[in-house]
């Protein structure tokens, strides 16, 4: 579904990607790991057509990442959203919709979105009253209210309890084989071990790419993550 | 009592000063929660005094003020939209720069221009009691244009409001709405001018909705808050302008900020007397 090849990516003449070659397929969970500052981000935002691919080129379910915008699932990291902005749960996940024609199936599709997260009980409270592993939640359900076929996730993990990781865990695993193609960054290591199908390497180009249990060169890691050998 | 009440708005003129000032709070109360919940009330400020010179331009080429004032304050608002896409300035720092410099625009234009003293205060301090019936007119019809305006891009500006990563990543427009809002607020304080002035619009325009933050965590009550306590502070400075002769743009902006210090204090989940009694209970 995600298919990058050669992929170089500049922010303001630094050259922050380069020939990066990743292929999501449809029931795939892919972990991006590295360390602050490897690109991670800034791939999952050339996926999500926000950022122009200066070499090679990337599609999405056989698209351009312009051409897919509005099909892809995002989920961002949590501090990128406005908490404080006056709205309850369920109109924060419809408002995902606000770019489609609005339908009264809007109405039922974020029902369903927020069943699948399990926050249908909460859906009339006020976002800035939720914890954050419920924060977390909703923004998957925003993501899901898309019904998309590809789904990003930016450092979902980071700062969850155990039970709030174990019920995301859940549900990657459920969409994966429902053949979503998932494509997440996290510094986590143990919970990409168990959640993923596959980990990618990333320090300004891919590392290693595989299963986590082929993993085990240490070599590469310490590439990866820059630690001089 | 009632008699006493009502006897004010008898005269044409209060009549039409009545309509003016619930249009405005309307008007103003519903952009207002826009410009309050994304944070922009200094774009509203720089808009207000971008308005100006447009203003003066118009009265010293004898053009339609209303019109001279919004085609000049949508220009700075689309200025400060193109400009602030350059991440290297920070937006604030991008409307320091050009509200000062449109009013001092306006002021050297004004200078030039003989016999523009009256027109001068009216402009800065609202001309409520002087209007006409085509004053009215254009207000309401502006005013209607603006509302429907905001209702059909009301799901987008809220998705925008809420994530603009993510509400790029799916499609939205960005430069297009943010251009829109700015052409919203611009309006919204040319409309309300008449009512309460330059100086003081910037009051109708956000604390009304800063008082109806206070008072809900729901959207949409808040639209019907905030316009609800603007119209009836305009309304109320009106009376108390006419019952004790006192300049009504600044009574409008006084009953308004008493409001919105009692919410401040009293309000049921945000007030400071909640949050003291939170805070004492977990003492």
């Amino acid at each position: 579904m995600i298919d990058a090849q050669g992929v170089r990516v500049e922010l303001a003449g630094r050259t922050v990607l380069e020939d990066v070659r990743l292929v999501v397929a449809p029931g795939e969970l892919v972990g991006l790991i590295g360390p602050n500052g490897a690109g991670k981000t800034t791939l999952l935002r050339a996926v999500l057509g926000l950022l122009p691919v200066s070499a090679g080129r990337i599609t999405v379910g056989g698209r351009g990442p312009r051409q897919a915008m509005g099909t892809v699932g995002y989920v961002p990291q949590r501090h990128e959203f406005a908490w404080d902005y006056p709205i309850s749960v369920e109109k924060a996940v419809r408002s995902a919709l606000a770019h489609r024609r609005f339908t009264a199936s809007h109405r039922a599709v974020a029902e369903e979105a927020l069943s699948q997260v399990d926050m249908l009980a909460l859906r009339g409270r006020p976002i800035g009253e939720l914890s954050g592993g419920q924060r977390q939640r909703v923004l998957v359900a925003r993501a899901l209210a898309l019904r998309p076929r590809v789904l990003l996730l930016d450092e979902p993990f980071t700062g969850l309890d155990t039970p709030t990781q174990q019920a995301l865990t859940d549900l990657l695993t459920k969409l994966r084989r429902e053949d979503v193609a998932v494509l997440m960054t996290t510094h986590d290591l143990p919970a990409a071990r168990q959640v993923c199908t596959r980990l990618c390497l990333l320090n300004r180009t891919v590392i290693a790419d595989g299963p986590p249990d082929e993993l085990t060169d240490p070599q590469v890691w310490l590439k990866a993550f820059g630690v001089p050998i | 009592m009632i008699d006493f009440l009502m006897e004010p708005w008898q005269h044409a003129f209060m009549q039409r000063a009545l309509l003016m000032c619930l249009a405005s709070g309307v008007v103003c109360g519903i952009v207002g929660t826009h410009v309050v919940l994304r944070g922009m009330a200094f774009i509203g400020d720089a808009v207000a005094h971008a308005v100006f010179p447009g203003v003066a331009i118009a009265f010293a080429l004898h053009l339609n003020l209303a019109l001279g004032g919004a085609v000049a304050g949508v220009a700075t608002a689309v200025l400060i939209a193109v400009l602030s896409q350059n991440r290297r300035l920070k937006e604030d720092a991008v409307i320091g720069v050009f509200f000062a410099a449109a009013f001092a625009l306006g002021i050297v234009v004004l200078s030039a221009t003989p016999g523009y003293g009256g027109s001068l205060e009216s402009f800065l301090f609202g001309q409520i009691l002087g209007i006409s019936d085509q004053d009215v007119r254009t207000v309401l019809v502006a005013g209607t244009a603006l509302l429907a305006a905001t209702a059909f891009l009301h799901r987008r500006l809220v998705a925008v409001a809420l994530d603009r990563e993510t509400a790029r990543a799916a499609g939205h427009h960005l430069f297009a709405l943010d251009i829109a809002l700015y052409t919203m607020v611009t309006l919204a304080i040319v409309v309300s001018l008449q009512a309460v002035g330059n100086i003081l619009v910037l009051a109708l325009l956000i604390t009304p909705a800063a008082a109806a933050r206070l008072l809900t965590d729901r959207l949409g009550l808040m639209m019907l808050l905030a316009p609800a306590i603007a119209a009836f502070s305009a309304v109320s400075g009106l009376y108390l302008s006419y019952a004790y002769n006192l300049a009504a743009g600044g009574l409008i902006v006084l009953v308004v900020t008493v409001i919105f210090l009692l919410c401040w204090v009293f309000a049921p989940k945000h007030g400071l007397v909640r949050r003291l009694a939170m805070r004492a209970r977990h003492v």
